[in-house]
């Protein structure tokens, strides 16, 4: 029960962060990668911001054994650039350039009253399906 | 570059990370935001109730912020359909058979130093910026 409150808490203050950076707003997102229009640099930013205290707090954590509520930190420990990994980000990249959304501000954005997002959010489970589809794991 | 906000960027950007710190602090587990969705039916029981839970904070949070910021501009009445359900369906293939996304590879698995999470977003940094350009600038598209 703690660690599904601790993940609301979690969400939450993603969610908050999300809106606040303002990257709720795909046509924020799609002037950041439109380096030849009129650029948008604060995505840059908030990936800044973002990893400051994510790498300060990770490395602060990973010197204790296991999470304060679990037994282990699921962590991959997979090194090896494969095809799969280069070509799934490839796509996304595309996606995510057509579309101004990446998961999280589309999940969230549909607390927004923002219908594009639902169509968005189905459209990803499509895609998480065909590419279950195409590994043999659905 | 007249649209360029650092104050409130660097702010919910370090809100993010903290975020991604609290999952892993007391859960042990990676706030990567396209395989919490992914896993939400794909996962039981216990490994179901808390990617739920987390999806939910992620709506709510962003309605309160929408409270205190009403006028924020989020909607496109008239963003081309094709593009989002196509673009929709590769960004859920791309990131599950890339295993990450922005949140994932970009933020947490930069954070860990992760090879593969720097090489991915690389990548997908890259193909969405020829993206753009090819949709705005090569094509015209009035996106």
């Amino acid at each position: 029960m703690t660690k599904i409150i601790l993940a609301l808490i979690a969400g939450t203050i993603f969610g908050l962060g999300l809106a606040i950076s303002q990257m709720v707003n795909p046509n924020k997102v799609l002037a950041f990668l439109d380096i030849a229009g009129d650029w948008d640099p604060s995505l840059a930013l908030v990936m800044a911001g973002a990893l400051a205290v994510a790498a300060t707090g990770f490395r602060w954590a990973r010197r204790h054994e296991k999470p304060v509520l679990g037994s282990r930190f699921h962590i991959t420990l997979k090194t090896a650039l494969d095809r799969p990994l280069l070509a799934g980000a490839a796509l996304f990249g595309v996606g995510w350039g057509m579309t101004g959304f990446c998961p999280g501000p589309a999940f969230a954005s549909m607390a927004l009253g923002n219908r594009e997002a639902i169509v968005m959010v189905a459209c990803i489970y499509a895609g998480f399906w065909a590419a279950g589809l195409l590994n043999g794991k659905n | 570059m007249q649209n360029f906000t650092p104050v409130s960027a660097l702010l919910g950007g370090a809100l993010i990370g903290l975020s991604a710190f609290i999952l892993l602090w007391f859960n042990g587990r990676i706030a990567g935001i396209s395989s919490i969705m992914n896993g939400l039916f794909a996962a039981s029981g216990p490994n179901r109730y808390w990617r739920l839970a987390f999806l939910l904070g992620l709506m709510l949070g962003a309605a309160i912020w929408q409270q205190f910021a009403p006028a924020m501009p989020t909607l496109r009445p008239h963003y081309p359909l094709p593009l989002i359900i196509v673009g929709g369906f590769l960004v859920g293939f791309g990131t599950r058979l890339g295993s990450g996304c922005t949140s994932g590879h970009g933020i947490c698995g930069i954070a860990l130093l992760s090879p593969r999470s720097i090489a991915a977003t690389l990548t997908f940094m890259a193909s969405g910026i020829a993206t753009v350009y090819l949709l705005r600038h090569v094509l015209q598209v009035s996106v």
